[in-house]
Formats: C-alpha cells, structure tokens, sequence
C-alpha cells in the first residue's frame, strides 16, 4: 500500500509535468462531444434534385413546388430532357432524378397512370438511397393532397408513425452515448498500455524490476490515474451533452457508472495484454488501431448489429464495447434500469475477468 | 582483501547457463566474490556480460545451474535479493521527466528508506550533482546521469552492487573519479561486481574474470593474470606500420601479430631472434624497423587465450 503511494505520486508527476495527457483531458471530450455529433450524422439533408418536367401539369408543378419548399431537397435543375440531368448527374451536381412523363396528370385521372422514374447516384450509398427514399415520400405526399383536394379519401393519414424514446429520431441522440464510450477506449485501454510500454523503452522497467517493487502495484499504478481520468472525462462529456444538447440520461447515473467501471476494467485488461506482447509504442500503437476499427465499426457504433450478417453478429458477442454501448443507449434513451439490462453488465463483468486474467497471465511470463 | 565476518561469498554462481534461443549467452561458467571485494567482468561485446547482470539482479531465470547473492538463491530468494542489491544497468535507466532529487527520493521510497538516513554513502557522489538537484534528469550531462545512477541504486545501502558497463561512453577524467566513488564504497564494505570493455580499467579491480563467448577464459588478480602470459612478447614498429604487418604475419616464426596503438604486437614461436627479424624486415625494404620486449598487459592475454580458443 505504501509502495503504490509512492508509484501513485510519482506517475501523477510525470502525468501533470507531460505536455500532453493534461490537456487531452479537456481538449478530447470537447471534440467528441461539439464537433463529432455534428459531422457523424446519418440525417441526410441537401440533396440535390433535378426534375424532368414533360407534362407541365398542374400535378407536376405542385410536385416541383413542395421540393423547393422542402428542407432536404435542393432544386439545382429543371428541364425537359432528362439527358441534361443525368449529363449533371454525371458531373456530380446532382444527386437524384425526378422524370415526369408526358400525359401524366391525364393518366393519373384515367385511373392507369404512367410511371415516374427516379435516377439516382449511388456513389453516395447513403445519400442516393435516401434521397430517393424522400423523394417517393414526398410523391406520395403530393399525390394525396391532390386527392384530396378533388374530394377523394384522405390517404395521407393511412399511416402515423412514432418514434417511442427519441421521437424526432435525432440520430445525435443516439450517436452521443456511443461517442462517450469511444472517450474511455481511448484514455482508459490505450493510454497506460503506451505508459507501460514507454517505461520498456526507456529502460526504466529495469531498473524498476531490480527493486522490492511487484509487478501487480506497479501494474494497478500505472491504471489508477488513467482511471480517474477516465471518469473525469467521462462526467465532463455527459455534462457537455447536456448543456449542449439537452440530452441527459433518463435512467440512472449509478447504472452508468456500474456500466463504465466494468468496461474500463476490461479495456484496461486489454491494454496491459497488448502492452505484454509489445517492446515499442509503435507496436502497441498498430494493435491498438487494428481493435478501435473493429470496435468502431462493429459494436453497433455507426451500423446497427441487427443489419450484419448472422456471422459477423457473432463476431460481435466477443466486443466488449458492444454490450457498453448498449447499455448507454439504453439507459441514456429508455431509462432503462441494471436489472433490465442484467445479461449486457453480466457480460461485461464476463470480459472484465478475462481480460484482466489474460493480463496476469501474460506479464508471468515475462521473467 | 575478503573479509571472513560473514559466512557466504557475496556473490556465488556454480554452471551457470542461459540461452537465448540458439544463442548461448552463457556457458556453464561458476566464480565466487567475496565480502568486500572489487571484482571485474572483462569481457568484449556480447561475450554475456549483460545477461549475468541479469540473471543475478533476479530479472531473468537461468536454464542450468545456480547462483546465490548474499547467500541468497537467484531463483527461490528473488524477492530478498531485491531488497539488498543494488542494480546500475548498462543504459541509463532512471525517468528522464522526473528531477534529480525526485528520481533520489523515489528509489530510495521504494526500498522503504529515507534519503538522508544513507546520505554519508552517496555524500562523495551527490554533492557533485546536488547544485542540478532540480534539473530534469534528461538535461544532465553524461557522467552526471552515471553519478546520479550510482546515487539511485546506492540509497537503500545495498550489501552487493552491481555495474553494468558503468564508465561506457563516459569521458577519462570522470572515469576516474568514478572509479575512485567504487574504491570509497568497497572500503565502507559493499562487494562490487562491475563489467567493462576497458581492459585497462581491470587493473583497478581485485579480482577479474576474462569472460568471452558465454565463458570464463580465467579468474585471477590482475598482476596474476598478466604475469601468467608466460613468455615474450615483442612490439614491432616502422614506417609502414601497414606493410609491416602483414610481412610479421607472413614470417613462419611469429605465430600471432595484432595492432596494439602504435606498435604491432608479436607472439612468437620459440627460437625468435628479434635482430635477425628485424634485419630480415630490412632488407626487404622497410625502413626504421625496431622490435623489443614489451610487457603483457591483460588485453595481451584475452587476445593470446582468444587465439587459443
């Protein structure tokens, strides 16, 4: 006890004399909490839209008018030769295609109508499949009042759709709890694995070894700060998303809490492992990239688990951040309680052990 | 020279090995030092120097053989060892972002122990570099680095020290003073094993071990060691001290000739008239040719026991 004391001190001087980790702490979750949740946003808006107009009908028109009026669309284009717009499709100014054939409006009255075509860029896999998505939306929108309008039933309402727990489907709201998990990957798994290692390169481990020093105090000192850290940066990010974006967590701060202790144990577990098998920063450095892009990419950060594949969803069981993030959404968004989400903190704790078994094992073998 | 107050050796190493794969770092070897004693591993680059340092600081464990440190078992004592060595690796090992005084107080912290109740022992060293007490470690000179070291792995008052290539890289006159700390040390008692490529730094030592390629070649006194080198040794120098040496190595009489400063030295075969070598060089057009007698010194007989495999 005294001796971690004495590693405690001395790492909390290296810490505040570095130039870096001090600043990081105030600088990293600023970052993430105002900038990320503006750019990694999945709202697609500004598409740019041009129609094909061959009716000139009162139907076109009114159709014409509602993407103008339309916060997502942007109208860059209106001709009569739909080889114009895919020549700027092409070109890259546009994004989608509205063709209205000739004799539409007629057509729409005699009951068999001619059929719109819409073109779009699917470069932009995400732009171009929703752009065309709101487009048939606000067709059909369109279609409706006219219907209505010539006294026909109001199809329009055949449908109410409601977003329980996030009702404007903000996907801020959902990206948010995710971001912060992203925060205690980072300052909790990969910062001491580099101090650790940073202490082979030095050399100093050496030096460290040859004293009464075990390997487990000097292990838990060098967690410790990046603990506290952790959790520092942790509050400092859910006070920033409330302030910011009025988002607070609907369920309790302890099943927060509970929820982060076990998955910064867990990370910790992880780091120190990778640490044990590396002799340079770059090393630990190129393993560490390679679990933040699977953790990224494959813990329901950016895509949905439901929509991988059965054998990627699998792959997704061994995640550790998997089962954190579902948790923070969960309980950030639905107020969810530990009992409830009882499976998620059971396999955290799961991980918690193994990793950190995993990190004994390793530095045994070290001697 | 050993003090008989204490009943075991300071340091006892009995076949000895360690591999590192293929590679063989040590051979079975075994030596014994004494309380009190200043003893030298003398030894080139690789001979394995490092990895006794290593073995016997308890930071890695032997394949064969054993070894004990203050009467104390490297592998089953390892904790207790630790307790009372004192360990100044090969690289400077300290943190470089802490202070002088900082890196003094947390070593002496971890051994439990307080800087000023060992200060009379690291007094010599530390006043020299007490005037830099709060400069980050890693704006110190070299041989201030080698001090505070010495400072750092002295403050628990260890009973055995060990020095790995302690005075490499540093410059002659803090060499000396350096060697001069280790004589104070060994008088207050402490046993010293200390490597060096220096061969001329043997001499300071009471007992040396010529070590190379993971073996002991032999354990004695300095003079001993250069007074059993057992026969004549000629300095040969001239004007082209290049085509020289390759004429000696061409005569059938000189079994051995190697540069040594600014003479070549010549191990001969018995029956070696140095005049008529001398006037045979001559005539064959080398001009101010001299060979005399020399006297061995300890890297004479590391390169002869080399040679002799």
């Amino acid at each position: 006890m005294r001796i971690l004391l004495v590693l405690l001190d001395k790492e909390f001087r290296q810490i505040i004399r570095n130039a870096f980790i001090p600043r990081l702490v105030l600088i990293f979750p600023l970052i993430i909490m105002l900038i990320m949740p503006w750019v990694a946003t999945m709202d697609v808006r500004h598409i740019n839209v041009a129609v094909v107009d061959q009716d000139h009908s009162a139907a076109s028109q009114r159709l014409v008018q509602k993407i103008q009026a339309s916060d997502y669309f942007t109208l860059i284009q209106l001709s009569e030769h739909y080889d114009e717009s895919l020549a700027r499709l092409e070109a890259g100014d546009v994004d989608v295609i509205v063709e209205i054939p000739d004799r539409f409006e007629k057509s729409l009255l005699g009951g068999s109508p001619e059929r719109i075509r819409i073109t779009a860029n699917g470069v932009n896999a995400m732009k171009g499949g929703l752009g065309a998505q709101y487009i048939v939306q606000t067709i059909l929108g369109t279609f409706a009042e006219l219907q209505s309008d010539r006294g026909g039933d109001l199809s329009s309402d055949l449908f109410v759709v409601e977003n329980r727990y996030n009702p404007t489907l903000e996907y801020r709201h959902y990206m948010i709890p995710a971001l912060m998990i992203m925060l205690l990957i980072l300052l909790c798994g990969f910062l001491p694995a580099l101090n650790l290692v940073g202490e082979k390169e030095t050399g100093t481990i050496e030096q460290i070894n040859a004293t009464p020093v075990g390997r487990f105090i000097f292990t838990l000192a060098k967690l410790i700060p990046y603990w506290l850290i952790g959790f520092l940066v942790l509050s400092i990010a859910m006070l920033l998303a409330w302030l910011v974006y009025g988002l607070a967590p609907v369920g309790s701060l302890g099943a927060i809490y509970l929820a982060a202790t076990l998955f910064v144990l867990s990370m910790s577990g992880l780091g120190i492992t990778i640490a044990n098998g590396s002799s340079t920063m770059q090393q630990v450095m190129f393993v560490m990239f390679f679990f933040i892009m699977i953790f990224v990419l494959m813990s329901g950060l950016i895509t949905p688990i439901a929509s991988m594949p059965d054998w990627a969803q699998f792959i997704t069981c061994f995640l550790p951040p998997r089962y954190f993030i579902a948790i923070m959404q969960a309980v950030y968004l639905k107020g969810t309680t530990i009992a409830e989400l009882c499976p998620n903190y059971l396999a955290l704790t799961a991980f918690a052990f193994v990793l950190n078994l995993l990190a004994a094992l390793t530095y045994r073998k070290q001697i | 020279m050993i003090a008989h107050t204490h009943p075991y050796p300071a340091i006892e190493v009995k076949a000895l090995s360690k591999s590192y794969g293929e590679v063989r770092a040590l051979d079975g070897i075994s030596f014994e030092v004494g309380r009190g004693e200043l003893f030298g591993l003398i030894g080139p680059d690789g001979a394995g120097k490092t990895t006794l340092f290593r073995l016997l600081t308890t930071l890695i464990a032997p394949d064969q053989g054993s070894a004990s440190v203050d009467g104390l078992d490297i592998l089953a004592d390892y904790r207790r060892i630790r307790q009372r060595v004192g360990y100044m690796p090969g690289r400077f090992s300290l943190y470089p972002d802490l202070t002088v005084e900082e890196n003094l107080a947390f070593f002496a912290a971890l051994f439990d122990v307080k800087v000023r109740d060992n200060y009379d022992l690291i007094a010599p060293i530390y006043r020299q570099i007490e005037p830099f007490r709060t400069r980050r470690t890693d704006k110190l000179s070299g041989g201030m680095k080698q001090k505070l070291a010495l400072c750092c792995a002295l403050i628990h008052r260890p009973s055995v020290l060990f020095l790995d290539e302690p005075t490499t890289g540093v410059d002659a006159v803090s060499r000396n003073e350096f060697w001069d700390i280790l004589f104070n040390l060994k008088a207050k008692g402490i046993s010293i094993l200390i490597s060096t490529p220096y061969m001329d730094e043997a001499n300071c030592c009471d007992r040396v071990a010529l070590i190379n390629e993971g073996k002991i070649l032999e354990i004695n006194t300095p003079q001993a060691i250069v007074e059993g080198f057992g026969e004549t040794l000629y300095a040969l120098s001239g004007e082209d001290m290049f085509g020289l040496l390759e004429a000696a190595r061409r005569d059938k009489e000189v079994r051995r000739c190697y540069p040594f400063g600014e003479t070549h030295h010549l191990l001969t075969s018995p029956g070696f008239d140095p005049r008529r070598f001398a006037e045979a060089l001559t005539a064959t057009g080398f001009c101010g040719v001299s060979v005399r007698p020399v006297e061995a010194g300890i890297e004479d007989v590391f390169i002869k026991r080399m040679g002799n495999g």
